[in-house]
């Protein structure tokens, strides 16, 4: 099957930042920080976050930042929303810059989100779903500042949405789906609330997300797909139940999904690549212990050593 | 981003440049407009234009709402209320044609009929729901906005559970069908609801139900996973047990105390070997059959002249912030031995007057039990007086010559809960595991769901039966279907491996001469001083986890070295252990270690020739307490003090969290990867008063 392209991934992750005038990244423009926080850790993962000017994606990150809300946008002129707040974050907690944020107005954004229920909306307009509630949480801890909100019912919010198939959805009565397993899985470990998980119920659920070919699905009866490498994977390292499901052949369908001749990976083999699955693929490998690759925390999805530095360094 | 082919880079065309050029000015329109607050029909229309190119700019559905809630301000007249909906409703399904799972478009439907404007024209929102179910039935948005508009139409559970029944029907492979079902009947049930009352008739009908699906594509794993659910209603106990204690019902303890009070031993009469009790306290452990909550000095009473019941805390034994365990604990302090004279005190134990004990199901604990123990206080001094203190107690053997004294007692007197009852309301339960039993044995043999589910009605059957038996009639069945299982789906070996982990410990521990067999083919074991109560060795047995921990509450010295154990999790319960062995195994992070705290009498540990240190990827990183999982309690204040003191913490916090809880007195580490000096030089620091062998 051979070897992971890092050469050609970092390559591809830099020329997608170039490529801003395309039809292609115009369609994924407004959720650009989303795709700088994909492919610069994924460049950290691959050990060549020094490929990019750091400076220039900081002054960029900081432009997005809405001064009045305290919310970062998706890119310069958009409006704020918490899942781009969390990527702003994570990028400049990966250049160990997070001291430039004003931490007080950031936090105070994401607090004011959360809903009397424990729930959390996504922005101003009242959406809820247990993804922000996974932003608001992550985010707030690597500030330093889950003080700010009412944990316990923010876990309790989460707790009423698991089902009877030990997974999550992304309201009270919503299907079980392995990307929002993840934010609720993620959200539970960092807010210390794991105990909430029947980790065998949810564990054999998530371990019969791999098919025939190696790969995972994010649900019952749909084919596999690289990015569920990360959602599914994740969880299962969180509960302690990756060794259920079979690593190599996973890592053999990760590596069957690259686009050797230009780089980056794809959902399936033979698709377009992007700098979504690109991201997934590689961190789904780091979680396997892929040799060459940082290894990355499954619950902040940032490498471990980040995590270990926002939490176990002298400030 | 899915399910694009892969082509080859190319040079932009000249029609995807112009493609291009349309979206970017398309969308400097919109934010142009969005900042400058222009609400005008040509704005407005040009957000349509956008959104059907791309539903999923979210800044352009909030501009959108803003003026929507603009123009709402200036309309005079329902007519024009109605046409402001109706457009933005059009402009949403223009979106869900484009991306049928557009967060963004969903939410802005479900926004514009909450704005409670207009009466919702229900007709065509179901309409909108059936075409986008037929074109993917599984399509979760659209499950998720029929809830909503049900809701908003107050149409009844029972219809909705009818809804299910048609789409399962159309497509038994409908997991999202069969998801809503389970949910809408788990709530009609609890609820008691019409018609839902007799939950067994209910249960029946639908395991009638997902037998049609199950016979008809055994490979689809829809259906497993609500069987799977039926079987978890069948099985779970409906109420609350007390399966078992230590001390148990009818035993008699001597407690010796040695003159400065460290060390006290408790052994038991009329035999003649011994409890260390190294901190002077006496634990009282209960285990239930289910996690509960509400255990505290009024749902249990202990009854005895040493302590008032009134000051006695009761503490889950869980290593999670969980106010819900399986076991619980009780410490008595050891009375001043010099003022208590030679006569027997009886400790007398009851359980459930008040109706506090529930479990997360609602179970309750409701048949008040009675047990009750003696203790006596030896006068006489150390009958081995060269045993100063616990740490010189034992030497790991690796020889395997020497085999430990034990008085060949094994403590089965479980306590028995009240037997009929447990029988009556069990019945129904039992006969419809038989049946499953019977059916699934008949079905095609190579369906690793079959066997799977097969495993699960043995163990189900075992799990009743034990209440009035302890005996394990399916041990042999399942493991051999565990083995057929690793052999024909070896993606999900680990799997297996844990489930069968489970069911040997439990055949190993059934009764005393399954267990005493096992432990005299010591091939590995400790030699001893004194002659112990309560050791085990339950060595070479593939186990990967470890189970059947109810029945091990009395065990001080575990030998579980030669294993594959990867997990340590239940091994809390076992409040006495003094000694654990866990050389050559699989442990991998010192986190998966979490578990030992909670054993305040455990002093020596050999965790050599294990796999710690070696994996970058811990597995147990958030099933610990530390900052990361903000469950610090005293770690924040520890962190920095050792920060403080320009120690290594990065590397080494899952060492200062676990050592300096731990009260180890002998350590053997040896053949781990994290076994360096920096190692050592921290367990000195952070362990001082322990042996690092
Ligand atoms: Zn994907």
């Amino acid at each position: 099957m051979g070897d992971l392209e890092v050469h050609k991934h970092v390559q591809y992750i830099i020329s997608v930042e170039k490529k801003k005038e395309s039809f292609e990244a115009l369609v994924m423009e407004h959720l650009r920080m989303n795709g700088a926080y994909w492919g610069l850790t994924t460049l950290d993962l691959l050990q060549n976050i020094t490929a990019v000017d750091q400076e220039e994606v900081i002054s960029w990150v900081m432009s997005c930042w809405d001064q009045d809300s305290g919310g970062f946008t998706g890119t310069v002129g958009h409006d704020p929303h918490v899942h781009y707040t969390l990527s702003a974050v994570q990028i400049l907690a990966l250049f160990d810059r997070l001291d430039i944020l004003d931490k007080d107005k950031v936090s105070s954004y994401i607090a004011r989100l959360q809903n009397e229920d424990g729930s959390f909306s996504g922005d101003i307009w009242g959406e809820i779903d247990t993804r922000f509630s996974y932003c608001a949480i992550c985010c707030l801890s690597i500030l330093h500042c889950l003080d700010k909100i009412n944990v316990e019912k923010a876990v309790n919010y989460i707790v009423s949405c698991k089902n009877l198939d030990g997974g999550f959805g992304c309201t009270a009565g919503g299907e079980s789906h392995a990307g929002q397993i993840f934010c609720c899985v993620g959200a539970l470990s960092i807010a210390g609330a794991l105990h909430h998980v029947d980790r065998d119920l949810l564990g054999w659920w998530l371990c019969e997300r791999q098919c025939k070919d190696g790969g995972l699905n994010g649900r019952p009866e749909k084919l596999a797909d690289v990015c569920y490498s990360w959602w599914v994977l994740s969880s299962l390292v969180m509960i302690d139940r990756v060794h259920w499901i079979d690593k190599t052949k996973l890592a053999m369908y990760i590596l069957s999904c690259q686009d050797r001749e230009n780089g980056g990976i794809s959902d399936r083999p033979d698709n377009a690549v992007d700098v979504f699955h690109t991201y997934f693929g590689v961190a789904g490998l780091s979680l396997m212990e892929y040799p060459g690759l940082k290894s990355i925390d499954p619950a902040f999805a940032l490498p471990v050593d980040v995590v270990n530095r926002i939490f176990f360094k002298k400030p | 981003m899915h399910g694009r082919p892969r082509q080859p880079p190319q040079a932009e065309d000249a029609a995807s440049a112009s493609k291009a050029s349309n979206l970017r000015e398309l969308q400097s329109k919109l934010l142009h407009n969005h900042h400058q607050r222009i609400y005008s029909q040509e704005a407005i229309d040009a957000s349509s234009k956008l959104l059907d190119i791309n539903p999923e700019i979210l800044t352009a559905w909030n501009y959108r709402k803003l003026a929507f809630q603009h123009n709402l301000q200036e309309a005079s007249d329902p007519p024009h209320f109605k046409s402001l909906v109706n457009d933005e409703l059009r402009v949403v399904e223009m979106a869900l044609r484009r991306n049928p799972k557009s967060y963004g478009a969903w939410y802005h439907r479900k926004w514009v009929l909450s704005q409670g404007l207009l009466e919702v024209d229900f007709d065509r929102e179901f309409y909108l729901l059936d075409q986008l179910l037929k074109v993917d039935a599984r399509n979760f948005h659209g499950w998720s906005y029929r809830r909503f508009v049900a809701k908003m139409k107050d149409v009844s559970e029972v219809e909705e559970l009818k809804f299910t029944m048609d789409m399962i029907d159309s497509n038994f492979s409908n997991y999202s069908a069969w998801h809503n079902r389970s949910a809408l009947l788990s709530h009609l049930l609890s609820k008691k609801a019409h018609g839902f009352d007799e939950r067994e008739k209910i249960l029946a009908e639908e395991y009638d139900l997902v037998r049609q699906a199950l016979f008809t594509d055994p490979s689809d794993q829809s259906g497993w996973f609500y069987h799977l659910w039926l079987l978890d209603q069948t099985v779970t106990p409906d109420e609350v047990l007390l399966i078992s204690s230590w001390p148990f019902d009818g035993s008699n303890w001597c407690i010796t105390v040695d003159e400065d009070k460290v060390h006290c031993k408790v052994s038991q009469l009329p035999c003649s070997s011994y409890y260390f009790l190294n901190s002077g306290k006496l634990p009282i452990v209960l285990y239930f059959n289910q996690p509960v909550k509400g255990v505290h000095s009024s749902s249990v009473i202990v009854n005895s002249v040493f302590v008032k019941n009134e000051d006695l805390i009761w503490r889950p034994v869980t290593p999670t912030k969980s106010e819900q365990a399986a076991c619980w604990v009780v410490y008595i302090g050891i009375p001043d031995f010099q003022k208590i004279d030679t006569k027997v005190y009886a400790v007398e134990i009851n359980i459930g007057h008040s109706k506090d004990i529930i479990s997360s199901n609602g179970s309750v604990f409701s048949h008040p039990l009675q047990f009750r123990f003696n203790l006596s206080f030896n006068s006489i001094s150390l009958e081995h007086a060269e045993v100063e203190s616990i740490d010189e107690l034992f030497v790991w053997n690796d020889s395997g010559s020497s085999v430990a004294e034990h008085c060949g007692f094994f403590p089965f007197n479980r306590v028995n809960a009240s037997e009929d009852h447990t029988l009556k309301s069990s019945k129904w339960n039992l006969e419809t595991i038989s049946y499953e039993i019977d059916l699934f044995k008949e079905l095609e043999e190579n369906c690793k769901f079959v066997k799977l589910t097969l495993a699960r009605l043995f163990l189900a059957q075992d799990a009743m039966m034990s209440y009035k038996t302890c005996s394990l009639i399916h041990s042999r069945d399942v493991l051999r279907l565990f083995d057929d299982l690793i052999r024909l789906d070896p993606m999900h070996a680990g799997y297996y491996e844990d489930e069968r982990s489970i069911v040997v410990v439990n055949q190993v521990t059934s009764d005393e001469q399954s267990l005493m067999s096992q432990n005299s083919h010591s091939s590995n074991y400790f030699s001893s001083k004194l002659p112990l109560n309560g050791c085990i060795q339950l060595t070479n047995l593939s186990l990967t986890r470890i189970g059947s921990v109810d029945r091990l509450l009395w065990v001080q010295v575990l030998d579980l070295s030669h294993n594959k154990l990867h997990s340590l999790a239940g091994i809390e319960a076992l409040q006495l252990l003094t000694c654990l062995n866990l050389r050559n195994n699989q442990i991998n992070s010192l986190t998966a270690l979490e578990p030992l705290k909670l054993l305040s009498f455990l002093r020596v540990l050999d965790l050599s020739f294990n796999k710690i240190g070696a994996h970058p990827v811990d597995t147990t990183r958030y099933l610990c307490h530390s900052p990361l999982s903000h469950s610090i309690f005293g770690a924040k204040k520890c962190i920095e003090d050792y920060l403080e003191a320009n120690i290594n913490v990065t590397d080494h916090w899952e060492a200062i969290l676990l050592f300096r809880e731990l009260r180890l007195k002998q350590l053997e580490v040896k053949g781990n990867v994290v076994a360096d000096e920096n190692f050592r030089d921290l367990f000195a620091k952070v362990a001082s008063h322990a042996d690092l062998a």
